[in-house]
């Protein structure tokens, strides 16, 4: 698993793991219920709802789950909500081609991960063969 | 709410179904009311289908995918799908997403969805 450093500042709001599709479900629930303690408008909700709901996907049907950790805190100047998604699987051969629209290399429709990133403010991905993929995304107000 | 077991209700009146979708959908559940429709429009030779969905909270690629899947396939059984009552926040993070629905049609509420559905009705008639 490739571990992506946490600010030291952030916040630890809850810590879940995706093994089951329950748990995507209940996992984008606690993030909406936290993007909506943080005071976000409902559209941003559903924008950050959205693309963690991509991710914890991608997590679950390519690496058979993984590790998600919701965290707040200052993000680039900004009191963001950062949600990390690390996984044990195959992890992405061309990271190029896994952001260009329109990719899918199982059952998607190749909109999880431009798509992900094109709804939140950050948008941190790294991936190495055989060891796994860590996505990090970040939503301020 | 999260729903294990339980199968979201299929309602017919006159010509259509009428599903309301009232619970997050988790992968499995989505697929199932997929088949659970073109099923119930084989068995009742219903014409349309109106599916509420104001009260999801939240349209990712999948669901999408699957009420796209449902309107082809409902066509091929010569019946329409009208989406209904799609909240705006939901409607923004669609198009952001690049998501794009084809032969899905829109309605914004029920009755505007049951009207479109029985012009389409009366034109064919």
């Amino acid at each position: 698993m490739i571990e992506l450093v946490s600010d030291p500042g952030w916040e630890l709001l809850e810590e879940l793991n995706i093994e089951t599709e329950f748990d995507i479900v209940k996992a984008r629930q606690s993030v909406r219920q936290y993007a909506k303690d943080a005071g976000m408008g409902i559209v941003d909700q559903t924008r950050i709802t959205t693309a963690v709901s991509e991710l914890f996907r991608n997590m679950y049907m390519y690496a058979g789950g993984g590790v998600v950790r919701i965290q707040k805190g200052m993000y680039e100047g900004h009191p963001a909500l950062v949600i990390t998604c690390m996984d044990n699987g195959p992890g992405i051969d061309d990271i190029t081609l896994a952001m260009q629209d329109g990719y899918t290399s199982g059952q998607g429709m190749g909109y999880g991960l431009p798509g992900a990133k094109r709804l939140v403010d950050d948008f941190v991905l790294q991936s190495e063969p055989g060891q796994g993929t860590s996505v990090r995304v970040a939503k301020w107000k | 709410m999260i729903t294990n077991e339980r199968r979201i209700p299929i309602i017919k009146i006159r010509d259509f179904l009428i599903v309301s979708i009232q619970v997050d959908m988790h992968d499995r559940l989505a697929l199932q009311l997929q088949t659970q429709i073109l099923e119930e429009i084989a068995r009742t030779h219903a014409r349309g289908v109106l599916i509420d969905i104001s009260t999801l909270e939240m349209v990712d690629s999948f669901i999408g995918r699957v009420l796209s899947g449902m309107a082809s396939m409902a066509a091929i059984m010569d019946a329409a799908v009208v989406i209904v009552g799609m909240q705006p926040a939901v409607a923004i993070t669609l198009v952001e997403l690049g998501l794009e629905m084809p032969g899905v049609e829109t309605a914004l509420n029920m009755e505007l969805g049951m009207e479109m559905l029985e012009k389409r009705l009366e034109s064919e008639r």
